[in-house]
């Protein structure tokens, strides 16, 4: 019997997920093929919806920031990052210059977690086991250094209203010396792995192109964007917390594939490298906290052994605090994009409306746009890994 | 009673060995739900090796996988799918709820989270944290491997 | 181009009449009605001067009972060119549709299901209405104020 050569057969639906390997949590998506080829894929979220929006109605904004950890959980630093800096441009506080470095070489630490993560997860699904091991060998480091500091590898609530919770301490610094001196070996390792590899090139070459023009009209933002041939970057656009104190370049794409969205990322990785670099070079002297009562909490020795300490933990502790009637969205550049915070405040110790913009939504909605009618199953895995998404930031 | 008690000894026996082969392999499912899962991933890594106790071979299908660990938030849309995964699952099966959402909800008293799985699916080890440690994660591996050694072919089959 | 300028300028060159218009510590804050919005998207959009282009989100506020109408729909964009971001605000009240700006900015297709999703609030001539977070049988709006945080059991 034979089968003739033109095509046969009808169209089939796939589902692929919520559990599966590759769709980096629980992501479902329903895929109408002919033959290997996807003729639409429907990406369908809110299996992790938890309902972190209406939480934060109910919660004050010091007990806001526990949860801020648990959006994007690959890099919690950068969301305490952005939501700390949302609160205090509605009170308008002003952060310390030490806070203000610490942060900066937090949020470049929480990069690094966040594109290492990425790399070695994305690898896996591509098919290649061996960058998973060696890129969580360097985030362990980083995760280590994490614990050093606040208590917590994955969600540490460290970067709080008014400045960060503690001082950084020698034992800190040392580590974080030894590991940007030795890390950029370590990219130098990854690269040698995948940037020439002629497997990895045809697995994301041309593959899930998003031009410039769709990049833009479809809202994408962080290394999606910057893939596509627009050198933006929040750092450098609306600087925040003395970013534009340092030296950095942006690195951008030409062609949108899922081969350039990894060379950005890669390229990231020393550009916070460096900036990290700068940061301790230039970590000046000072408070850590910024002295603004019945707003910022103080520091804990002093609430053991000061009374007018104790009394303003206490009431801020239950509560009773206000915060300035207005609105305010301020976002920044997390790993995955444009994380923002639109917050109005009602004038009591609880927001009325917090409203977190979230970048892997965005982005997450042009997976039709690169796939359909273009490229095959394994390259629907390829795709949705190289968007780079977090289900905790898309669904929230 | 009848057959168990003249063979005790051949029971007891086979007992051991189906426990011994069973508690050194346990096979997890893939299965990451949120923040606790990168834990989870963590454990496979080197550093922490899961490998020593068997249950580095996570599958991707629930019908060849032993364990379920449950890391990370269940919501009210996701829980149909875990009791069809869990359903799935062959005998001999066990579940560990790792991570204080999987426990309790956690955090998130919403409407959309599910306050525990045991409320819907039975649970072997429960692990707190959030994120509990991979360090957790193996110490409730030893935990299962301990509740392994307690039971007989007569409950399980 | 500072926020000063580009408040004045949007104040001065915009096609429709701005029911309210302030600057904001953050941003240049707009207020149109319902039925200028798509035509004042457009001229964000197509200005040379303004270049709004990248749709930063779009979101709806429930003031529930201190105000009619009972929402405000909120959009930021911002412009690559300028670095600078504009919050354009709608009054729409209970049981009233707003027209979906996708026509626009495509960006704005999954955000406003979103806003259908926790508030109810229909976008006309949007490509795919239907709920995006919740499950597609869900009978209730989460993020309006008279629903409970703990959810209702049915």
């Amino acid at each position: 019997m034979t089968v003739p050569l033109e095509k046969v057969g009808e169209e089939m639906i796939l589902n692929m997920g919520p559990q599966h390997p590759a769709t980096h949590g629980v992501l479902r998506l329903v895929l109408q093929l002919e033959g290997e080829v996807v003729k639409r894929v429907v990406p369908m979220i809110g299996y992790l919806h938890r309902g972190i929006e209406k939480l934060c109605e109910e919660r004050t904004y010091i007990q806001n920031l526990v949860l801020t950890d648990r959006l994007d959980y690959t890099a919690a630093m950068s969301n305490n990052l952005s939501y700390a800096l949302a609160v205090e441009r509605l009170c308008g506080i002003e952060v310390p210059e030490r806070a203000q470095v610490i942060r900066v070489i937090m949020a470049e630490l929480s990069r690094i977690a966040a594109h290492l993560l990425w790399i070695g997860t994305y690898a896996l699904d591509i098919g290649a086991i061996t960058p998973f091991f060696y890129c969580f060998r360097e985030r362990e480091k980083v995760l280590d250094m994490f614990e050093m500091i606040s208590g917590q590898r994955i969600t540490p609530s460290y970067i709080c209203i008014g400045g960060v919770r503690k001082d950084i301490t020698p034992e800190f610094l040392e580590a974080l010396k030894s590991f940007t001196d030795t890390f950029e070996t370590y990219i130098l390792d990854y690269e040698a792995l995948l940037t020439k590899n002629p497997i990895w090139l045809s697995r994301t070459r041309d593959v899930a192109v998003l031009s410039r023009e769709e990049a833009i009209n479809w809202g994408t933002t962080g290394p999606v964007l910057r893939a596509s041939g627009v050198q933006f970057d929040f750092r450098k656009a609306t600087p925040y917390c003395g970013y534009e104190n340092y030296e950095f370049e942006i690195p951008y794409g030409t062609n949108g594939d899922c081969y350039d969205r990894y060379r950005v990322r890669m390229e990231e990785l020393r550009q916070s490298n460096r900036i990290i670099k700068q940061a301790m070079a230039n970590l000046p002297d000072g408070p850590i906290l910024a002295d603004v009562p019945y707003v910022v909490m103080p520091d804990k020795s002093d609430v053991l052994t000061d009374i007018e300490a104790l009394i303003k933990h206490f009431k801020i502790a239950s509560g009773a605090f206000q915060i300035p009637k207005g609105e305010v969205y301020s976002s920044i550049e997390n790993p995955k994009g444009e994380l923002g915070f639109y917050i109005v405040s009602d004038g009591s110790s609880r927001p009325y409306r917090m409203r977190i913009k979230s970048s892997c939504f965005v982005n997450l909605s042009t997976l039709p746009v690169m796939i359909e009618g273009r490229h095959m199953v394994a390259d629907v895995v390829a795709a949705v890994g190289s968007i780079d998404i977090v289900l905790g930031e898309v669904d929230r | 009673m009848g057959i168990e008690s003249h063979l005790g000894i051949v029971t007891t026996c086979l007992d051991k060995v189906v426990n011994w082969a069973r508690k050194n392999s346990p096979w997890p499912m893939t299965f990451g739900l949120a923040c606790c899962a990168l834990e989870m991933m963590v454990t496979v890594s080197a550093r922490h090796d899961i490998a020593r106790f068997g249950a580095e071979v996570y599958r991707g299908s629930p019908r060849q996988a032993d364990l379920l660990i449950v890391p990370g938030t269940l919501t009210k849309k996701m829980l149909p799918m875990v009791l069809r995964l869990y359903e799935q699952m062959p005998e001999p099966k066990w579940v560990i709820a790792y991570g204080a959402c999987a426990c309790t909800g956690g955090v998130f008293r919403t409407y959309n989270v599910v306050q525990g799985i045991d409320q819907y699916i039975p649970v072997d080890v429960y692990m707190a944290g959030c994120p509990p440690k991979p360090e957790s994660l193996l110490t409730a591996i030893m935990k299962l491997r301990e509740k392994i050694d307690r039971e007989s072919l007569r409950d399980r089959g | 181009m500072n926020k000063r300028e580009l408040f004045q300028y949007v104040r001065s060159a915009s096609p429709v009449t701005l029911e309210g218009a302030r600057e904001c510590p953050d941003c240049v804050e707009v207020r149109v009605d319902a039925k200028d919005l798509l035509s004042f998207m457009r001229f964000l959009k197509t200005n040379d001067v303004l270049a709004f282009d990248l749709i930063s989100d779009v979101t709806a506020v429930d003031h529930y009972t201190s105000r009619k109408p009972r929402f405000d729909v909120v959009y930021h964009i911002f412009s690559l060119k300028n670095s600078q971001r504009i919050r354009v605000k709608v009054a729409v009240d209970e049981g009233e549709s707003v027209v979906s700006v996708t026509s626009v900015w495509r960006g704005a297709e999954w955000l406003e299901r979103e806003v259908y999703d926790m508030f109810g609030i229909w976008f006309d001539d949007h490509p795919d209405m239907r709920r995006i977070l919740m499950p597609e049988d869900y009978k209730y709006f989460p993020l309006r104020k008279d629903f409970p945080l703990e959810g209702i059991e049915d």
